[in-house]
This record gives structure tokens, C-alpha cells and sequence, in this order.
């Protein structure tokens, strides 16, 4: 279905176009300057302006900063291969219980468990997606989804995982020095803020390179035309699975870095919604671009806690905003050149992601 | 023997859509595969790319089996195709089709695809203007030359075409077989799929005919064009114009 194009007054259409002229050199500066907003951002000052009603610092660590790390790395299934995953929050959740079960446990250091973390996430990343990443978008949308209701749902189950109570006495990232910025304790969030920031930095920083290469080119191809791809001779299973475990790498990695800073997690912390809020994280921010991804990330986030005063009509306003800007902007709010394309031609979107005949399965 | 299909069956679920096609390409050859709708003519060319799979029979390219060789490995092998409905990518310019053409050559650098890009913006001079513009924006004729362009960009052995007349003005149509033709006298071996039967056996050496899942007649291509039941069944009157 096409809903009709309506032309408002499109300021975020505006700044989306001009971000599109912007040349090379001027995004570097832009990026830049997001960059010292961001090392900046924790002052007291900010928060009484983003966030009156609450306390900002710990906002902006979470959700504001995890989410942003999640939609880049959600970024790379859905806006880069064009592969519908609905059950992102598992990852998150592998990442929060490594952390958990490894620090507790096995007291294993932060910086261990970490990589492990990423791997443990990887690994499921591939698992999961072997065998369903054959299946067209819209069943995979659906093996996604169960797969991220299970894990939690097992963890719920679990004695090792402390059932719905969870696990407590998580420990934190050693501190470092007598840097203030790197005292990793119980109350201050800013270190955890600045240590997802690094995340987010170097997270970016691989995706842009990748983005460039031949697997970025593949994945492009993946999403726009699956048979097509192929027919150029691109292995399609092979970098589709690269996407998922890319994908799931870096929400392993966001599981990990929050779950060091919140002493307990429970599977409650692990619902389907999270999953829902980054991907329309995602797809409002401009799926397949990276600025427009991150500030997609950030929006989500920030939004509901800015309108912490309207008490219990936040989320209807939330999502009423949200449903009006998928009407009015499909591409959402910074989307890439291709993508924009993409959209005018009604070929690719989120009606197609990544689907491939039912029936044309690749051979092995 | 370039190309050499012995015996396909293929399905679709219980479909039987191929029931022992056996079609032999040589060198240098133009063939052509004509038939009614729902033929097997796609399957066919979709099989000798890899995207379906055989039940049995084999494919051999240059006498090696490529049966159960994956699909993109079979490009490197220089195997090409332009597929039924041109399948363009929509949001990647002329120029970034066209290196999407040449994936399987590997690396990524422009400059080493100098040659190729000259001879398909020789080919096809309309595309070079358009080089900037996304391929979902092109109109249907422009986007069948870059279909066809961007498969020569592997730089072939064989060149599949799945209809490159579809949708198209008879001016274009003609042009588009021109093209061809060319290809071919530049050495790249031609399968090519259609329903305009009259202008595909004005073109081809050789041709076999298709009927639901088999081949029912293989031949030279003027003496088809002389066949009665051909006459009758595919080329209608049009074959005096
Ligand atoms: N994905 C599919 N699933 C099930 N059946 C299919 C599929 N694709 C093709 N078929 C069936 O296989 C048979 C051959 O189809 P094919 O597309 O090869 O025909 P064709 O000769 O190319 O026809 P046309 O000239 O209309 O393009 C048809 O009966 C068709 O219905
Ligand atoms: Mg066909």
C-alpha cells in the first residue's frame, strides 16, 4: 500500500536535503562537532535543557547512548543487508548475561568478558541465522521475533540464570588511575557513558569501512535486489550471515557495557519493545545512514524521557509522532541517497527486505 | 561445446517446470530458445545461473560439470545473465550498476574497469550520458541496455538474455538486437530467451523451441523461420513484415 505524499511545510525534509549536498569534508566537521557535543553533554547545564524532569546524566547513558550503539549495530542487518530482524533484544540479552553469569560466577574482569561476550553473541548471531536466513523477509521477521521471546523466556526458566529474579552483584569495569572519567562505581554514570561513547566511536568507525568495501557493496545489492545480487556473483547466504553476525556482535558488546554499570539484571530487562524501539530507531533515523541511524537512536530514546511531564500520554505522543513521521517522511529523517531512491521506486523498503523468491533457494 | 545442458529436470515444489531440456551451445554461436508463456524458457536460464536447483540431468560449461557449482562461482566461470524483467538495482547510479557487474572480477577499483566501461558506454552511448542517475529512474529501455551492460561488465564466455525485447518500442527493439549482434561478433557466446520469435530467429544461428518443460523441435534458425507449425504458433503474420 502507498499512502499518499502529502507536502507539508518539511522542515525535517529541509535539513535532511541539505545534509545530502553537504560534501564530504563537511560532514567530517559536522561529525566532529557532534563528537565535542557529545564528550561535552554530561554537564549539568545540558540536562536542565534535554532533560528537566529527570536525571540526565544517567539518561544519557542509558537508554541514550546504549540505544544509539544498538541502532548501529541493528543498522547493519536491516538498513545495510535489507534483512528484517525483529528479535534484536536477544543479543542484547546474550551480552547482559555473559557480563552477568562471567562476573558473577566466574569473576571473571570486565575486559574479558567483553570479547567473550561479543563472541557468545556472534556465535547465536550465526546460529540463528544459518538456518533462517533462506527463508524470505517476512518469515524471517517472524523466526527473529521467536527467537528473541525464547532467550528471554529461557532465561526466565533457568536456574543458572536466576530465573525471573535474575542475577545481582554484577561487578564493574576496573577503574582506571585516578581519572575521574575512568572511576567505574556505583553512582556516577558518566564513565559508563563515555565508555559506550568509545563503543559507538570504534563501532562507527568499522561500519564506515565496511560500508566502502566489497561487503558493504554485496550487502547494498542484497537489499536491493537478492536475485539480481546473486546473478553479479555475490555469495548472498554467505554475506547475509555476515550482516546477522555483525549485527549481533555489536548488541552482544551493548549487553555487555550496560549490564557492567547495572549491578542486577532480570529477563525482564530483556522485552520484545526493546527490540521494537530500535528498530523504529532505525528505520525514523534514515535505515542504511549512519548520522541518521545514530540521531534515530538518539530521538527514541531521548523523546519519552523529554516528555517525562506528560505523564501517562508520553508514549501516546511518542508513537503518534512516530506514525506521523512514517507517513510523511517513509525514508525517514536523514536517509541515504540510495535509499531515497530506493523508496521513490517502491522496489526496496521494508515491504521487500531482503526478500528473495519463496522458492529461488540458493544452492549450497 | 561452450555450454551444455543435458537432460534438466527441475521443479518448483511438485511443479515439474523442466522435463529433460537438452540444449547445446558452441562458441561463438547466437542461440535462441522460443516458446509460449510459461515454457520453461526463465527456468531454464535461471538453472544455468545457479538461482534454481537441478533434480537431474547436468550442465556442463567447457566440458566441466557445473551441476552443483554455487551460482556465483558460475559467474566467475563466465557465465552471465540479464534477467527476465532487467532487475536493475534501484538505488545505485548507472556506473555503480555497471561495477556491481563486475563484482565477481574482484577488487573494486574504477580505473582497472576502464576497458569494460568503455566498451559498454560505447555500446550503449546513452547510458554514459546518465552515468549519475539511479537505475530505478531510467525508463524501461535504458534500464535493459544497463541490464545487459552490467552483465558484460564480468566479461562473459556466455550471455544469457531473458527477453531484452519486454516492454519495449519496436525502434528499441531493433536497436537492442543490433546490439546484440555486435556482442556477439566481439566474441561473446548468446543464449538468448524470447517470445518476439520472429526477430530472435532473424538473429540467432541456431534455435530450439519450448513447450511446457521440453524441447520439441532444435534446428537451424532460418529453417524454424520456414517451419510451418512454428509459423503457425509463434510468428503468426508477423513473420512477412
Ligand atoms: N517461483 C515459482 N514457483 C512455482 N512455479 C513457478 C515459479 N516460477 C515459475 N514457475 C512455473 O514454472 C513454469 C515455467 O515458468 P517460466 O518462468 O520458466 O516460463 P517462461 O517460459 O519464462 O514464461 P514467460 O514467457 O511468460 O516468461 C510455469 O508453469 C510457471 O508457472
Ligand atoms: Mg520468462
Amino acid at each position: 500500500m502507498r499512502l499518499p505524499r502529502v507536502q507539508l511545510p518539511d522542515f525535517v525534509g529541509a535539513a535532511g536535503a541539505v545534509w545530502q549536498r553537504t560534501p564530504t569534508w563537511g560532514k567530517w566537521v559536522i561529525g566532529l562537532a557532534v563528537l565535542v557535543v557529545a564528550v561535552l553533554a554530561p554537564a549539568d547545564s545540558v540536562g536542565r535543557i534535554m532533560a528537566p524532569a529527570s536525571d540526565w546524566k544517567s539518561i544519557l547513558f542509558f537508554p541514550i547512548a546504549v540505544y544509539i550503539l544498538l541502532a548501529v549495530g541493528l543498522n547493519i542487518v536491516v538498513g545495510q543487508a535489507g534483512l528484517l530482524d525483529l528479535g534484536y533484544v536477544a543479543f542484547f540479552a546474550i551480552g547482559g548475561y555473559s557480563m552477568a553469569l562471567l562476573g558473577v560466577d566466574q569473576h571473571w574482569s570486565f575486559w574479558a568478558i567483553l570479547p567473550a561476550g561479543i563472541a557468545a553473541a556472534a556465535v547465536a548471531g550465526v546460529v540463528l541465522g544459518a538456518p533462517t536466513l533462506r527463508l524470505r523477509g517476512d518469515y524471517l521477521a517472524i523466526v527473529t521475533l521467536g527467537f528473541g521471546e525464547i532467550i528471554r523466556v529461557t532465561a526466565n526458566n533457568l536456574t543458572f540464570t536466576g530465573g525471573p529474579r535474575g542475577i545481582a552483584g554484577i561487578p564493574h569495569p576496573p577503574s582506571v588511575g585516578h581519572v575521574k572519567a575512568l572511576q567505574y562505581g556505583v553512582l556516577d554514570p558518566k564513565p559508563y557513558y563515555y565508555l559506550t561513547l568509545a563503543a559507538i566511536i570504534l563501532v562507527v568507525f568499522v561500519v564506515r569501512r565496511l560500508e566502502n568495501s566489497r561487503v558493504g557493496r554485496a550487502w547494498v545489492a542484497i537489499r536491493e535486489d537478492e536475485d539480481a545480487a546473486q546473478l553479479m556473483g555475490v555469495p548472498t547466504f554467505k554475506f547475509k550471515l555476515w550482516a546477522f553476525a555483525m549485527g549481533a556482535a555489536i548488541g552482544g558488546m551493548a549487553g555487555v557495557v550496560w549490564a557492567s554499570k547495572v549491578i542486577s539484571i532480570t529477563p525482564d530487562n530483556f522485552q520484545f519493545i526493546l527490540s521494537v524501539l530500535v528498530l523504529s530507531a532505525v528505520v525514523l533515523g534514515g535505515s542504511g545512514n549512519l548520522p541518521g541511524v545514530i540521531l534515530g537512536g538518539f530521538l527514541v530514546a531521548w523523546l519519552p524521557e523529554r516528555f517525562r511531564g506528560f505523564a501517562s500520554h508520553r508514549d501516546l505522543i511518542f508513537g503518534g509522532a512516530l506514525v506521523a513521521l512514517m507517513i510523511f517522511r517513509p525514508e525517514g529523517i536523514l536517509p541515504s541517497r540510495r535509499r531515497r531512491a530506493e523508496m521513490e521506486e517502491g522496489q526496496a523498503g521494508l515491504g521487500t527486505l531482503g526478500a528473495a523468491d519463496v522458492t529461488a533457494e540458493a544452492s549450497p | 561445446m561452450l555450454l551444455e545442458l543435458d537432460g534438466l529436470h527441475v521443479h518448483y515444489g511438485k511443479i515439474e517446470a523442466l522435463r529433460g531440456v537438452s540444449v547445446a551451445v558452441e562458441e561463438g554461436e547466437i542461440v535462441t530458445l522460443i516458446g509460449a508463456n510459461g515454457a520453461g524458457k526463465t527456468t531454464t536460464l535461471k538453472t544455468i545461473s545457479g538461482l534454481r536447483r537441478v533434480t537431474s540431468g547436468a550442465i556442463r560449461l567447457n566440458g566441466r560439470d557445473i551441476t552443483r557449482t554455487p551460482g556465483h562461482v558460475r559467474v566467475e566461470l563466465g557465465v552471465s545473465q540479464a534477467p527476465e524483467g532487467r532487475r536493475i538495482f534501484p538505488g545505485m547510479t548507472v556506473v555503480e550498476n555497471l561495477e556491481m557487474g563486475a563484482y565477481a572480477r574482484g577488487g573494486s577499483g574504477r580505473a582497472r574497469l576502464g576497458a569494460e566501461f568503455e566498451r559498454v558506454f560505447s555500446l550503449f552511448p546513452q547510458l554514459a550520458e546518465r552515468r549519475t542517475q539511479p537505475g530505478g529512474t531510467l525508463s524501461g529501455g535504458e534500464q535493459q541496455m544497463l541490464a545487459i551492460g552490467r552483465a558484460l561488465m564480468a566479461r562473459p564466455h556466455v550471455l544469457l538474455l531473458d527477453e531484452p525485447s519486454m516492454g519495449l518500442a519496436p525502434r528499441l527493439v531493433a536497436q537492442i538486437f543490433a546490439i546484440i549482434a555486435e556482442i556477439n561478433q566481439q566474441g561473446t557466446t548468446i543464449l538468448l530467451v524470447e517470445q518476439n520469435a520472429a526477430q530472435a530467429l532473424r538473429l540467432a544461428d541456431r534455435a530450439y523451441v519450448l513447450e511446457v518443460g521440453q524441447v520439441v523441435k532444435s534446428a537451424s534458425a532460418a529453417d524454424l523461420l520456414e517451419d510451418e507449425s512454428v509459423r503457425a504458433a509463434y510468428l503468426g503474420g508477423d513473420v512477412a513484415s
